[in-house]
């Protein structure tokens, strides 16, 4: 990129987009979106793949010496030839050491993407970090991942931080056996062990994630096992490193609560075994009210709502987090019919000005059509961005 | 209106919508270079029961018990091993194939795995309507409008329709899924794992959705979930599994407030309750699953089981009858209710 300060790619990138009913674009003007994304994302990533990157580029220090990871003001946007999708529009939170984040929202509201950012795996050219930091503590050294060339990015990823994915059926290959896939992770990043030794631990890997039979496993392809299967061999693959930071999206979405519960055992174990911290993204409020320590609550591509569990659960401040409290079935608690919130997210190609949850919001007033609604502290730990939690209206 | 609806009544008689019995799927294990077989994975190990129409029976249980299984087999999306599935009295698993692909739409499944059953090449508008076209499900000159509202119905919005599976989250692949079965007007679906993709608000809007689809048209659900307080609110009936077969199967209210099988104990003591500060009484299951393909002898259970007893090891327990509707496989019920022969 020339001399442009950081900023003025994300106003630029802003102005470009001007709000448009994508259902009526025209083929001439999306020829113009694509040449204009075109030209945004083949700049950001000539920056990115650039060799011999000095390192005061990227390397920053922490906040917070306490944080492993802070994201602050993460935008990520893809760049689809009906417009900008502003998948994470802004969004900060901290993980601190040793701590489990529980990441909770509406589906599609860009949880996975703000994880993805983190290990940079947001699917490129057409997806990009455009503004924003993510500082990221290994120990040795502080990184900032939206300053971080893919060539530096490639060793930490999954030696730092590793990943368990959504879609285990997807991220495992079906060409190869689970234990060849393990090995090869346990392989890349131990390149003095020998092949028995890894195999060994591959084995080992199995084991810990409570499948029998882990010799004969090793050897089966991955459509030879079942869903909750397939899962515990990402989430196998996933530990063998060690890693600073395990980002879970959905690790227990495809298995039974027994599994669950042993899974969620063993990565509660697992995390303080080797110091490392969790930022665990579900939609299972059970799963979260168990694990999480902090609970950060997204709505289209934002931060709605984030605190300590007890705060987020007890009292909930923001009325899409009220809502979703609501909308859960509880065990011998029954109800005829499910509180559903009403309406649905806003089209991420064309967010409004106002606040994303208004159309939705059975608390809106006069106030709430005004700008996006800032960050109101309950505590010092629990925030809310909205008009009428119960801080906002005593200062009113 | 009034007089259609009775005239289907009566052909299909008193029959279940399905019935399912003794049904079996072995997976051939192959070894060696000559791909010999050399053992079996008993994947659903007779397994029976009985859905009346217009109900919902829930199926839970252990991750690779062979749930996903059974929803495949009954639907012959893989041949069976041995037993019989009768839809309304009659046997699909005997039906040709070109009968078969008639009724094909009446009997659908949403998938567990949304990526992996969605085609990466097609828009999300021709996923969803390709079928619709070819089994003529609305008018052509309707045709739009009926994608449009069952797109809505299922929560995808109109500028969704030209984009491909890969530009969407995880829980819109698995509404776009749901659209794809409900659009095709069935009276039967296995739903595997629905909404375990979706968050809690979608979630909520998915289950109603079901619900009053059912109410409209009488649908029929087999519904396979890990979380029990899904399967709580939409199920009627409830059935257990474990390794292959069916332990305990009851109404909901059986399941969820006297459970028998020590299984079924131990599984809803492991439900995760949304309160951080709750006070949890887990029963935790020692060792781990056993493989299908070499189940242990008598109960399949009694590996982990808390109550084992000597004669669990070497008896298959039987089936019984211990209250109106609540079955359940277990030495420790031999002096209660009556055998069943199939369920
Ligand atoms: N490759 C892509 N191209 C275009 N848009 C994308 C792409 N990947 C994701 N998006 C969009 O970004 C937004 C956020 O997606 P993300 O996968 O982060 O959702 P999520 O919060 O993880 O949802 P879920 O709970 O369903 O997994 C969605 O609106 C999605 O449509
Ligand atoms: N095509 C196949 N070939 C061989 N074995 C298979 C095949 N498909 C499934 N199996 C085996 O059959 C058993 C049952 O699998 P199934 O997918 O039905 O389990 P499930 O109850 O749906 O589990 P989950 O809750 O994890 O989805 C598993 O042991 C699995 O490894
Ligand atoms: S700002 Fe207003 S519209 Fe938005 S969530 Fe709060 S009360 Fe509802
Ligand atoms: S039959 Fe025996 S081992 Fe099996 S569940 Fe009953 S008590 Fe346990
Ligand atoms: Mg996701
Ligand atoms: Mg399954």
């Amino acid at each position: 990129m020339n001399n442009r300060k950081k900023g003025s790619l994300f106003e630029r990138i802003n102005t470009m987009t001007k709000p448009k009913d994508s259902n009526h674009l025209t083929a001439r003007e999306i020829r113009q979106i694509a040449r204009e994304n075109r030209r945004v994302t083949d700049a950001l990533e000539n920056k990115r793949n650039r060799k011999n990157v000095p390192e005061s580029e990227y390397l920053t220090t922490m906040k917070n010496p306490d944080n492993v990871v802070e994201f602050d003001g993460l935008r990520t946007y893809f760049f689809t030839d009906i417009g900008t999708v502003k998948a994470v529009d802004g969004v900060s939170f901290e993980i601190p050491r040793g701590k489990t984040v529980g990441v909770v929202g509406e589906s599609g509201c860009g949880k996975s993407v703000t994880s993805l950012s983190l290990m940079q795996l947001v699917q490129r050219p057409l997806g990009q970090i455009v503004d924003g930091a993510i500082r990221f503590d290994t120990g040795d050294k502080v990184y900032d991942i939206a300053q971080t060339p893919y060539q530096v990015m490639e060793k930490i990823r999954g030696s730092k931080v590793s990943m368990i994915f959504q879609e285990p059926n997807t991220s495992l290959n079906p060409v190869f056996t689970a234990g060849y896939q393990i090995d090869e992770v346990i392989q890349l990043h131990n390149p003095e062990m020998t092949p028995e030794e890894v195999k060994a631990l591959s084995i080992e890997m199995i084991d810990m994630v409570g499948i029998a039979n882990s010799e004969g496993v090793y050897n089966m392809y991955p459509h030879e096992l079942s869903g909750g299967m397939r899962q515990r061999i990402m989430i196998a693959m996933a530990l063998s490193c060690s890693p600073k930071l395990i980002i879970a999206d959905e690790p227990t979405t495809a298995l039974d609560v027994t599994i669950q519960a042993q899974i969620l055992d063993l990565l509660r174990n697992l995390k303080d075994q080797i110091n490392s911290s969790i930022m665990l993204i579900t939609h299972d409020l059970g799963v979260i009210a168990e694990m999480a320590d902090y609970v950060v609550v997204m709505y289209a591509g934002r931060v709605v709502e984030k605190g300590t569990a007890t705060e987020v659960f007890k009292n909930p401040q923001h009325p899409y987090t009220v809502g979703l409290m609501a909308s859960k079935p509880v065990i011998n608690r029954s109800v005829e019919r499910l509180y559903t919130i009403p309406g649905n997210v806003p089209n991420p190609v064309n967010m409004p000005n106002h606040c994303y949850f208004r159309d939705r919001c059975e608390r809106r007033t006069a106030v709430c059509n005004g700008a996006y609604p800032q960050e109101v502290h309950i505590t010092d730990t629990h925030i809310a961005a909205c008009y009428h939690t119960s801080a906002a209206e005593k200062q009113v | 209106m009034m007089t259609e609806k009775h005239e289907e009544v009566r052909m299909t008689g008193d029959s279940p919508m399905l019935r399912v019995k003794n049904l079996k799927k072995y997976y051939p294990i192959k070894a060696g270079l000559m791909q010999r077989v050399v053992g079996y994975v008993k994947a659903v190990d007779d397994v029976s029961f009985t859905i009346q129409r217009g109900r919902t029976m829930g199926l839970v249980g252990e991750s690779g018990c062979g749930k996903t299984t059974v929803g495949k087999t009954l639907l012959r999306l893989h041949e069976k091993t041995a037993g019989e599935v009768l839809f309304m009295g009659s046997d699909i698993h005997q039906l040709p194939h070109k009968e078969l692909r008639r009724v094909r739409p009446k009997y659908q499944m949403i998938f567990q795995d949304p990526f992996a059953s969605l085609s990466p090449r097609l828009p999300v508008a021709e996923i969803i309507g390709e079928a619709v076209r070819e089994h003529q499900i609305v008018p052509n000159d309707e045709y739009n409008d009926y994608l449009d509202s069952t797109m809505k119905a299922c929560g995808l919005e109109p500028y969704h329709k030209d984009r491909y599976p890969h530009e969407f989250s995880g829980g819109q692949r698995q509404r776009i899924c749901i659209a794809r079965a409900l659009a095709l007007k069935p009276s039967f679906i296995v739903c595997d794992e629905p909404v375990s993709a979706l968050d809690v608000s979608i979630q909520a809007q998915i289950i109603n959705l079901l619900k009053d689809l059912q109410e409209e048209f009488g649908l029929t659900y087999l519904f396979i979930s890990h979380d029990l307080s899904v399967v709580e609110h939409i199920s009627d009936d409830v059935g257990v599994m474990y390794l292959g077969s069916l332990v305990e199967t009851g109404t909901k209210k059986n399941i969820f407030q006297n459970p028998l099988h020590p299984y079924t104990k131990a599984l809803l003591s492991a439900a995760p309750v949304p309160d951080p500060t709750a006070k949890r009484n887990r029963i935790i299951l020692e060792g781990s699953i056993p493989s299908p393909a070499n189940p242990p002898s008598g109960c399949k259970f009694h590996t982990r089981c808390s109550e084992c007893m000597d004669i669990c090891k070497v008896e298959i327990p039987q089936t019984r009858e211990v209250e109106p509707g609540h079955m359940v496989a277990c030495h420790l019920y031999n002096d209660q209710g009556t055998v069943v022969e199939d369920a």
